[in-house]
């Protein structure tokens, strides 16, 4: 006979697992997230206070301050962050989660994701691609320009298109990457390959992309095509050139499909299954279904994994992002098995990537219904993160991860 | 008892790898089983995870 707890915790992965994540829209920060005001600055992880802050997250919230206007430099938005007038907050507070420092500021651009079994909405920013970026702690003039552009011409010309979509079905695209090589954390060749098919016939048709003159930063073709040096290119053209250099273009829509598959599973009674789970550079949080908002925390770990040449890691900074949300609803790391080209990249071997995924069945609750791993006979990733079984077997979930010099 | 030595050895190694390790490194087959008691042993861990059965 199943006890109380087990029952709850079948009931929270079975929500977990009807969840239907749809990308719906796109809107300002401000204006589309409950709760969301001038001052209050959302990032990753549990809770963090400025002095605890780590480097990376304390750049990314100078770079917020400066490209919201708050602060004309560093010096300056290093007292405005330090003086109490600006307020922060975990993403997981008001339903989004951010990559890396995972910081949104109130005129950010953010993803819309609706559940559609469920209901309710949850949030993501747009990615930056790769190299200096916010979400590592750059706040440079590239990195702030490059902000402009996603907001005032990749966003928009995003928004007109899933608007004409009538909206993009973010787990199938999971579910179908996952049988052609990624684990949905850290390799999204495929997802973002098939969200830009997904999307590209509407950016096309959009009247934003059509424009090829407009008062907003511009991105340089140049380096993509001779076709472009003597041609200025449409909007639409900049957004898929840019969606096409950046594997992470769908990451962040598929976080915020992740959490709203996890937020289902959240506030089941009785429940002892993880809904969160979160870095913010120092500490590492999770949230458990029956406890309510509360946060658990300890310090957060170093990565183990490939460096930048010249770099270790006692060069590195703990762990940050709240992209582990992956590995919370049964992707991401939980999900190797899939995405064995990841394990070469660290000179391991696909028998590792089987052991980790084999691994996560010791503590999880379920098979996945949706997701399911080829090479294990379609067997369903493993699914529903039990606390108990991760304390009474010493077994800690598998987290992919990223490093950035 | 006597047959047991004279027959080829096939061990099934639980708990401590080490041993294992030992024994494949001798050529004998060995299967090695990961396992480690509940909790590692932290008596308040075992009665916390007694009371959420």
């Amino acid at each position: 006979m199943m006890s109380k707890i087990d029952e709850a915790n079948q009931k929270a992965v079975e929500k977990m697992m009807k969840s239907r994540p749809v990308w719906v829209d796109i809107g300002r920060a401000r204006d589309v997230i409950p709760g969301m005001k001038d001052n209050l600055f959302l990032h990753a992880g549990p809770p963090i206070t400025w002095e605890k802050m780590s480097g990376p997250l304390k750049g990314a919230i100078i770079g917020g301050l400066i490209y919201e206007g708050k602060a004309k430099d560093v010096n300056e938005a290093e007292k405005l962050a330090a003086s109490g007038d600006v307020e922060y907050s975990p993403c997981h507070h008001y339903n989004a989660v951010g990559p890396m420092a995972g910081v949104i500021t109130p005129s950010q651009m953010v993803f819309i994701i609706e559940d559609k079994e469920w209901g309710g909405h949850c949030f993501s920013n747009m990615n930056e691609g790769y190299g200096k970026v916010l979400r590592y702690g750059a706040y440079d003039e590239e990195v702030l320009n490059r902000l402009r552009w996603l907001d005032e011409v990749y966003a928009p010309v995003l928004k007109e298109a899933v608007n004409l979509a009538g909206g993009i079905d973010i787990k199938t695209i999971i579910a179908q990457a996952l049988h052609m090589g990624d684990e949905g954390h850290n390799r999204n060749r495929a997802t973002t390959s098939l969200f830009i098919r997904s999307i590209a016939p509407f950016i096309v048709e959009t009247e934003w992309g059509k424009k090829t003159d407009y008062d907003a930063p511009r991105l340089d073709l140049s380096n993509v095509s001779g076709y472009f040096k003597d041609k200025k290119a449409t909007a639409a053209a900049e957004v898929l050139a840019f969606m096409h250099s950046n594997d992470l273009t769908s990451l962040n829509a598929i976080m915020a499909s992740c959490k709203s598959m996890a937020l289902a599973a959240h506030g089941i009674e009785n429940s002892t299954l993880v809904t969160t789970m979160a870095r913010n550079g120092t500490d590492f949080g999770i949230r458990v279904s029956s406890t309510g908002d509360k946060w658990f925390t300890a310090p957060a770990n170093v990565p183990d994994g490939l460096y930048f040449s010249g770099f270790k890691s006692s060069d590195a900074n703990p762990d940050i992002g709240d992209s582990v949300i992956t590995e919370t609803v049964g992707i991401g790391g939980f999900a190797m098995a899939a995405a064995p080209a990841i394990v070469n990249f660290i000179g391991g071997k696909p028998a590792d990537a089987f052991e980790a995924t084999n691994e996560m069945y010791e503590i999880t609750v379920s098979e996945n219904n949706n997701f399911n791993i080829p090479a294990m006979d379609f067997k369903g990733t493993p699914t529903g993160i039990d606390v108990r079984k991760v304390v009474e077997k010493n077994i800690v979930p598998r987290i992919n991860t990223g490093n950035s010099p | 008892m006597e047959t047991l030595f004279k027959s080829e050895l096939k061990v099934i190694n639980i708990g401590l790898e080490s041993f294992a390790e030992t024994l494949k490194e001798r050529g004998t087959e060995v299967i090695h089983v990961r396992w480690q008691p509940p909790a590692m042993g932290d008596e308040e861990l075992l009665n916390l995870l007694d009371k959420l059965k």
